[in-house]
């Protein structure tokens, strides 16, 4: 049976930059060995040879022309921020560096 | 003990390169949404739904960043594929709304190809063949602004504030597969291939490519193995790389960073590492605990890429010739001197100079004018040269009346100024302004004359055969002239006048 | 009048036999008579409906020529982006929220002068089977309050089902318009992949959610389909072609000739005993108007289920990342000197309700390193084969039918700590996402074991979604006939009704 430990799921929480509480992070755990085997059924199947579908309409090269078009006005662009300054908007302190 | 030299770091270790350079296209609209990606607006002025990342936003992709990324492929000799998709690299970070950034992964519309350049060494010329892993296209993030810190910069800020105008800007990322075999010339092998890459993207005019306003940003990795061995050192990646002196200086500053720490027996960290101008050197960013994990799969909002051949080939018709082949071409043709190519490539002329010269101009005159004079007026007004009011066109026609004796350069400067200042073209400032050279002999015997009379002693002077005294004479006799003589010939009467 | 069909409110509207302003009214009485028991709704917009209300009369009256359902009230999925209104997707993170922008749905609703009156209530972020994962509380089904009115479109059904709304609109990613419709004994239909826009749209599974309409006959939710659907430039997952003439099927309703395939994956074993029962009669009666009944062998539907949740939590997993505290939506854990890291990790805890953490999760380790080939890989693989199944399938039948949903609407709170039970639940309606294709629940009757109403399902090739409203329509009338009165019509009446 495959299954996740508590440990597996904090550290895919903290990808995933949830934050749980250790009860959460237990429940979890022991529900996702259900889940798992269920969808580990996809690898019952024989799938060399079968081609991945990524979108059910075989769409090819849809872009649009580079032509600028109005923007939101910045109030409008701002009106949900939790904080803002300057017309910019404010977020608590970064920790971590740029990519 | 102190840093090794680079001679000592290059007689023991043989550097191996790998260059990322990421080119901010010059599109009217972003990458995914039709916000304008014009420079300088007030904050948050150029956003929308999409590059903001409000719930329910998707993301259309711009054609004419596709046709720019396969002209820049097509430039570098790469293979354009003829199935490419767009991927999501998931990571979270306050300046990329979506916390993915669409990019390319394992499908992208470039690869394999080649750049050539050539460095200057002691023993001669050197050709280096620098290889192109891929040609990918992404999107950029927008600008955070850290505010209570000493510096300004994220560590020790209290906040920071995020304008998001720069999110979406259509970005290209061109990455070279591992660049062995350029031993003690590392360094400049690496600015040569920066500097050959710009002026190939501005060839094609997809982008202005100025490193300092950061749309050529440059990535250098760098490690160090030992001479003759096959085993690859850990390597470093610096960023904040902002020009092409930069380049050079951040490789050769890693190569003995690295060398130091490997002759001292210690390992060489793994790491994203900054530049600094002020030093030359590198400090260390921030380590990640885990390396991140970014998920990539298909971005489904998305559709895959699949550029006809026959309008790749179409393209492949429009690239212009290879900016090294061209300046190779002009330097035999006009005869050019090093020094003066060198002078006219970083004074950004070259286009100009040549548009001038295919108008009729001889190519030293149409050089002298647009490094010369012009350039002067340029710094003194502290605009670009190509943003004075004056054209190829207008410094040909100059260049043509100079050849007639219509005018002469004294004079021709005149009229220089005349059409800058948006006068017209230079007959027309010539007509207005009654620029004329004065040839009539009579008229310059006159002035002769009087002058040589009214400085009586001066000209028995000349007489006596102190020739330099006639230089005042001539200079009067200009005056007299409004300028408008040429000062040669009123030399030449001038003494025949005086018996010399 | 709110007993009416939307096509004959219509035909009142147009011949000035009342005006919006009085329909909708009605409708905004009919809601608060019986929404506090209901909860169909999670925010009524009074004053901006009867705004519409009254341009659309204005309109009217100038002459101006107005699409069939104009002036026409509608409850919309809070899952849709409507300018200036709370938009929640049915989660805390983005209560309060107002977008600065309309979906390109609500934009064709208001250019055709629909009504909307108000959002409704939904599994948290479209998640669920049940709408008992809504972070505001469930929806609860007008047959039998003290039973769920399926999900995620909960809400949005039992509006219509409750004569709150005679149409509203859902989003279908894994059955969220069919189940619920079949729960609720209304007509729900999941259009093509690609149909209709998903610009506005707040993402679950990107390559599985389409937006549909509900309502209490084929030809009200035919009219409907036909305002909602079309090409968008926004979205780029958007089909460029007409769309198909589904008023005009739902109108002729004629099955002679039509072959009609029956899925053998999709019934007996796992399906409660009276939904099987119902299915069989709908087959007999469409035999019986001259429909050739074959059955179709689809194997790789097996594994339908298990690439569904793979998929859909991997994409959802990426999709839901933007919840971040920094733009907009729910903020908290800023306390003293609290980073934004920490923010965002505190934020999406008390924001998102268990369902959704579990998917996201889910989908993160699907995606993770290694595993990406394993899960999420060849999940796509089945898509393949599933794709395959189907166009073998079409090439036997012109549409394809089962029941909708294994079971009748369960008891609240029933299999909300079981999530494997509530996914088995969409085991019918699953492989239609999966292959982009479209469906469409219609009443069949009601259980014999517990009078709770029944759905069947027909479905149909892309872009052929006309061929939905034909079969269900010709059902429909003969149902219709059978019964001598609308389902709906033994339904409970709800307490202070009138």
């Amino acid at each position: 049976m495959s299954s996740l430990s508590r440990d597996d799921v904090a550290k895919l929480a903290g990808l995933a930059r949830i934050e749980m509480t250790e009860s959460e992070l237990v429940e979890l755990s022991s529900q996702f060995g259900m889940i798992l085997d269920a969808v580990a059924r996809v690898q019952e199947m024989d799938l060399s040879g079968v081609k991945a579908t990524s979108h059910p309409q075989p769409l090819e090269n849809i872009a649009r022309p580079d032509v600028v078009l109005p923007s939101l006005s910045p109030e409008d662009a701002l009106s949900g921020a939790p904080a803002q300054e300057e017309s910019r908007f404010r977020v608590p302190q970064i920790l971590g560096e740029a990519e | 003990m102190a840093l090794p030299t680079y001679d000592e770091v290059i007689a023991k270790w043989d550097p191996v390169l790998g260059l990322e350079v990421h080119v901010e296209l010059n599109t009217h609209s972003k990458m995914f949404c039709s916000c304008a990606t014009e420079f300088g607006g007030a904050p948050n002025t150029q956003t929308c739904p999409v590059c903001l990342a409000l719930p329910g936003a998707l993301p259309v992709v711009n054609e004419k960043a596709i046709e720019s990324t396969i002209l820049i492929g097509l430039a570098l000799n790469c293979k354009i594929a003829p199935y490419s998709r767009f991927a999501r690299k998931n990571y979270f970070y306050p300046d990329m709304p979506k916390n993915f950034q669409i990019s390319q992964y394992d499908e992208p519309i470039c690869f394999d190809g080649y750049v050539d350049v050539e460095i200057d060494t002691e023993e001669g010329p050197k050709q280096f063949r620098i290889e192109i892993e891929r040609v990918h296209m992404e999107e950029d993030t927008g600008k955070s602004l850290h505010v209570g810190g000493a510096t300004g910069r994220i560590h020790g800020a209290d906040y920071s504030l995020l304008d998001y105008n720069r999110a979406g800007i259509p970005l290209v990322e061109i990455v070279t597969k591992i660049v062995p075999g350029t031993g003690k010339y590392a360094p400049e092998v690496a600015k040569a291939y920066v500097a050959e890459l710009r002026d190939i993207l501005r060839g094609l005019k997809v982008s202005d490519v100025k490193m300092e306003q950061g749309s050529l940003r440059c990535d250098a990795n760098v490690s160090l193995k030992p001479i003759g061995s096959d085993v690859l050192g850990t390597r470093s990646e610096t960023k904040n790389v902002n020009s092409l002196r930069s380049v050079e200086r951040a490789i050769r500053g890693e190569m003995i960073r690295h060398a130091e720490l490997l002759n001292e027996g210690k390992k060489v960290k793994q790491e994203t590492r900054h530049f600094q101008e002020d030093t030359g050197l590198t400090r260390s960013g921030r380590s990640k605990e885990q390396a991140e994990d970014y998920r990539y799969f298909p971005d489904p909002d998305l559709v895959p890429v699949t550029p006809a051949a026959a309008w790749i080939e179409e393209l492949r018709a429009t690239l212009p010739e290879r900016p090294s082949l061209r300046r190779k071409r002009i330097k035999e043709e006009w005869n050019v001197p090093d020094k003066e190519m060198e002078a006219m490539i970083n004074a950004d002329v070259l286009d100009i100079v040549e548009a001038t010269v295919l108008l009729g101009a001889d190519p030293t005159k149409a050089r002298t004018w647009w490094l010369g004079e012009i350039s002067r007026i340029a710094n003194d007004q502290n605009v670009a040269i190509a943003d004075l009011a004056i054209t190829p066109a207008d410094v040909a026609e100059l260049v043509a009346l100079v050849a007639s004796g219509d005018l002469t350069d004294k004079l021709a400067r005149q009229v220089v100024e005349g059409v800058i200042a948006g006068e017209g073209k230079p007959s027309e400032v010539v007509a207005k302004r009654g620029i004329k050279v004065v040839n009539d002999d009579g008229a310059l015997m006159a002035a002769i004359e009087k002058v040589c009379t009214e400085q009586a002693d001066t000209a028995e002077k000349v007489r006596g055969g102190h020739l330099p005294a006639a230089g005042a004479l001539i200079g009067a006799v200009m005056k007299e002239t409004k300028g408008q003589a040429d000062a040669a010939k009123v030399r030449e009467l001038l003494l025949k006048f005086l018996g010399q | 009048m709110i007993h009416q069909t939307a096509a004959q409110m219509a035909d009142a509207l147009a011949k000035g036999e009342t005006t919006s302003v009085e329909l909708t009214q009605a409708h905004l009485d009919r809601v608060a008579a019986v929404d506090g028991q209901v909860k169909a709704f999670l925010h009524v917009d009074s004053e901006g409906a009867l705004a519409q209300a009254k341009d659309v009369d204005a309109r009217r009256a100038k002459g101006e020529k107005l699409s069939p359902i104009a002036g026409v009230p509608l409850a919309l999925k809070d899952v849709l982006a409507q300018k200036g209104v709370p938009t929640t997707a049915g989660s805390k993170i983005l209560q309060g929220w107002r977008p600065p922008y309309d979906s390109t749905v609500v934009s064709k609703l208001k250019d055709a002068g629909v009504v909307i009156m108000g959002k409704t209530n939904m599994d948290e972020f479209a998640m669920g089977s049940s709408t008992e994962n809504s972070g505001y509380g469930p929806t609860f089904n007008p047959w039998d309050l003290s039973r769920t009115p399926g999900g995620s479109s909960g809400g949005s059904a039992a509006a219509v089902s409750a004569f709150e709304a005679p149409l509203a609109v859902g989003s279908d990613t894994g059955g969220s318009i069919r189940q619920p419709a079949a729960l609720t004994g209304i007509v729900g239909v999941r259009p093509t992949y690609g149909a209709v826009s998903r610009f506005g749209l707040i993402a679950y599974s990107s390559s599985l959610d389409q937006a549909g309409p509900f309502g209490r006959t084929v030809l009200d939710t035919a009219l409907l389909h036909e305002v909602m659907a079309g090409h968008d430039a926004k979205d780029a997952t958007s089909i460029n072609a007409p769309v198909p003439a589904v008023v005009n099927a739902a109108k002729s309703g004629d099955v002679k000739g039509m072959k009609i395939g029956v899925i053998k994956q999709l019934q007996g074993e796992g399906y409660q005993k009276g939904v099987q029962s119902r299915f069989d009669e709908s087959l007999q009666v469409l035999a019986g108007l001259g429909a050739e009944i074959v059955e179709v062998d689809c194997p790789s539907f097996e594994y339908a289920l298990a690439a569904y949740y793979l998929i859909a939590p991997s994409e959802c997993s990426s999709n839901l990342a933007r919840f971040d505290a920094m733009r907009y939506g729910l903020r908290t854990g800023d306390t003293d000197g609290a980073s934004a890291e920490v923010v965002m990790s505190a934020t999406r805890d008390a924001g998102f309700g268990r369902e959704v953490k579990r998917r996201i999760i889910l989908g993160t380790y699907a995606l993770s390193s290694g595993y990406y080939d394993a899960y999420y890989g060849s999940a796509q693989k089945i898509r393949t084969l599933i794709i395959q199944d189907y166009a073998k399938a079409f090439a036997q039948a012109d549409v394809l039918v089962s029941p909708t949903a294994p079971t009748t609407a369960y008891k609240i709170g029933e299999k909300v700590d079981d999530p494997m039970a509530m996914y088995l639940g969409d085991v019918a309606t699953i492989p239609v996402n999966l292959a982009g294709i479209c469906g469409m629940s219609l009443p069949a009757g009601l259980a014999d074991e517990d009078n709770l109403p029944v759905g069947f399902q027909i479905m149909a090739p892309a872009m052929q979604d006309q061929r939905l409203y034909q079969a269900g329509a010709a059902l429909e009338a003969a149902l219709l006939s059978k019964w001598g009165a609308p389902i709906l019509s033994r339904a409970p009446e709800l307490k202070g009704a009138k």
